[in-house]
């Protein structure tokens, strides 16, 4: 359809030249602005305040935060994956996460049984949404402010992966918590660099309230999020 | 057409159950919005930024578009464009039609709404299914949303028990919600691994790096926009934006004024489609851009700042005549103070002009815009345009519609009257004289009303009296 493409265009800039684009600001001052306003919203925690502000904001979304150490963390999940009997799991085989679930949690359980998401969605449909109790994945970053989880899905990790699952276990680094979002652009330098396929910001298991104002977990998504701070 | 506004304003006010469930919802969305903008200088704040954002981006709309276009296409992400309602819907369905899909599941979209596009489709032989919760609610008992956030904000948690239960074989009768969402979840997961096509709306495009934006909390919409193998999304012209620096206030105004959120569960960014080594994802990613009456309102030097809204429906929230009529009173597909001023410019004046008259120009709707559109000055222009003599000046469709030449010609006397003082006092002198002959009924006024009282004496003539009075 170029013909509507064209008229639309059309449509609007004559009605931008008449308009003398009466809100158009220049370049310099459009960036001047947008400077501000990242200094203005930047938050600039401390170390402790950073972590404590994150905690907070995702247990308020209703997520378990869990803190651990980076060696002991495979047998604190063995416990949780003991007394939750959750039994099936989708990890990945190409992250450290992943290798470390397998070599150290998947070992000490021998009933547990553990299914890599190696294959395309087509051939996993099936066990993905029938079978799977439980996934864990990594996250990319978290931003305090907001309690929410950076997550970038790809060839490792499968978007999938922090969505189909009920429960869904996510291991973060303690140091790679920053304040807003907006650091979180800043630092990614997307921008310049252009985006990966698919980014998502989860703050919190899937929720719904459409039915008269209850808050109801597990709408389509995890029921239960689960983070690791490591 | 339906029935007239007013008719069906009076009809929902008689309906206590309706009433009850507004204004539960509507206090405890107002509260929360409150709650979470409890710094009200930073919420000012916010408001002008994101006033500035979206003004800029309006103001560079037309580069901006073919930018997104550009950035898109470059992604891999393929872009459709709209004039009409039809013409989206034909594209979408001949996408659907080329992957042979026989059923699409859709996240919440709105545009998807203003399309009609389930019809569209349902009468072509493909299932369309609604995967928000609230949507999936109405679709099932054959209504329309009546609230663009809450679809099914009008219904209490025991009509929806009996919908279920009248409508999904084997559901027994149950008012725990969390049950009733397991079996919208049981349901709905069936659809979404059977689905051949995901279509899903879009609340911010950024142009910069071509990526598509999507705000939720229920997780529908990422299975929309990951399991199928295609996913379509549409939007209106005016969702796009310039940088990806620009999302964070977005957002954030988006969710607290929406919901009373700091910020929803999900928030998805979409840049392109599943990649040669990836597991998952759609293999392809189209995007309709829709105008359907948009570029008509960029021409109005004032209307225009309808295009502003980011659709969080804070403005019906917080409008007493929304609160106390509901979604469905307004027969179209948006309600509340943004439908007013949304609606009539895209079916034209003359087919829903009279929905403006449904406000009391209280300004609520316009101190709680996160954009700060001036609201109640846009519907006050509405209606002005409404009655417009020269409507043929007018970008806006069906403008002097509502002009009746008994109001013109009062006004015309009564301007003419104001601007010659002795004519004004002569008028007045006997007004105030003649007053008492008032009739009883004044047609519209009387009705809720008694009929005013002249004064005797006007005003000036008192006035004047006192004044020649000695000290």
């Amino acid at each position: 359809m170029t013909s509507a493409k064209q008229n639309i265009l059309a449509r609007l800039k004559a009605a931008q030249t008449r308009q003398h684009r009466n809100s158009a600001l220049d370049q310099a001052g459009v960036n001047q602005i947008a400077a501000n306003r990242i200094k203005e919203t930047s938050r600039a925690y401390t170390e402790t305040d950073r972590l404590n502000k994150f905690t907070t904001a995702l247990q308020a979304s209703h997520a378990e935060v869990i803190d651990c150490t980076k060696d002991e963390w495979p047998k604190m999940l063995i416990g949780l994956i003991e007394t939750r009997k959750l039994t099936h799991w989708l990890y990945s085989e190409k992250t450290e996460t992943g290798r470390r679930f397998s070599q150290d949690v998947c070992t000490a359980l021998p009933a547990l049984e553990a299914i890599p998401y190696s294959t395309p969605v087509e051939q996993l449909k099936e066990t993905l949404f029938n079978q799977i109790d439980a996934a864990i994945t990594e996250a990319h970053g978290a931003i305090a402010e907001t309690g929410t989880l950076v997550i970038i899905p790809g060839p490792e990790e499968p978007r999938l992966m922090s969505l189909v699952p009920p429960v869904h276990v996510v291991l973060l680094r303690k140091s790679k918590i920053i304040d807003t979002f907006d650091q979180l652009l800043e630092q990614e330098n997307w921008s310049e660099a252009g985006l990966p396929t698919n980014v998502l910001l989860i703050s919190g298991p899937s929720k719904t309230a459409d039915i008269q104002q209850t808050l109801a977990y597990g709408a389509h998504g995890p029921k239960s999020l689960i983070v690791i701070l490591i | 057409m339906s029935a007239p506004f007013r008719d069906q304003a009076i009809h929902a006010l008689q309906d206590e159950q309706l009433r009850e469930n507004f204004r539960g919802a509507m206090d405890f969305l107002q509260g929360k919005r409150k709650a979470v903008f409890s710094d009200t200088i930073e919420l000012e704040n916010l408001r002008q930024q994101g006033h500035q954002i979206k003004a800029e981006a309006l103001a560079n709309l037309p580069e901006l578009l073919e930018q997104l276009d550009s950035q898109c296409s470059k992604n891999g992400i393929q872009v459709h464009w709209a004039e009409t309602p039809e013409q989206a819907c034909e594209i979408i369905h001949g996408i659907i039609e080329q992957n042979n899909g026989k059923l699409a599941v859709k996240g919440k979209s709105m545009v998807s709404e203003e399309i009609g596009l389930n019809h569209y489709l349902e009468a072509r032989g493909i299932e369309c299914l609604e995967s928000d919760m609230g949507e999936y609610i109405v679709q099932l008992a054959q209504e329309t949303p009546s609230h663009i956030i809450m679809p099914a904000i009008h219904k209490s948690k025991s009509q929806i028990a009996t919908l279920f239960n009248a409508t999904i074989p084997d559901t027994p009768y149950t008012e725990n919600v969390d049950e009733l969402i397991g079996t919208g979840r049981r349901i709905l997961r069936e659809k979404f691994q059977k689905a051949d096509i995901g279509i899903s709306g879009v609340n911010f495009a950024v142009a910069e790096t071509g990526t598509l934006c999507l705000v939720e909390n229920e997780g529908n919409g990422r299975m929309c926009t990951t399991v199928p193998p295609v996913h379509i999304a549409i939007t209106g012209i005016e969702k796009v934006i310039p940088r990806l620096s620009d999302l964070p206030p977005l957002l954030s105004l988006l969710t607290r004024s929406a919901t009373g959120q700091l910020i929803t569960t999900y928030f998805n960014l979409i840049s392109s489609p599943r990649k040669p080594d990836e597991k998952d994802g759609p293999e392809a990613v189209h995007l309709v851009l829709l105008d359907n009456g948009r570029s008509r309102m960029y021409q109005h030097p004032e209307l225009r700042e309808t295009l502003r809204c980011i659709r969080c429906g804070a403005c019906m929230n917080h409008c007493p005549v929304y609160t106390r009529i509901g979604g469905h009173a307004y027969g179209t597909v948006y309600p509340g103070p943004i439908g007013q001023v949304v609606m009539p410019q895209i079916n034209g004046l003359d087919q829903q002009g009279e929905m403006t008259e449904g406000c009391s120009l209280n300004g609520a709707c316009g101190e709680v815009c996160p954009v700060e559109i001036p609201l109640p000055d846009l519907i006050r222009k509405l209606r002005e345009e409404r009655v417009q003599p020269q409507p043929a000046e007018s970008p806006v469709n069906g403008a002097g519609s509502h002009r009746t030449r008994v109001e013109a010609t009062a006004w015309r006397f009564w301007r003419w009257v104001y601007q010659h003082p002795e004519l004004y006092r002569i008028v007045t002198w006997w007004a105030t004289r003649l007053g008492s002959m008032l009739p009883n009924r004044l047609g519209p006024w009387t009705r809720t009303r008694v009929k005013p009282v002249i004064a005797r004496q006007s005003l000036h003539e008192i006035m004047r009296e006192r004044s020649n009075q000695p000290d």
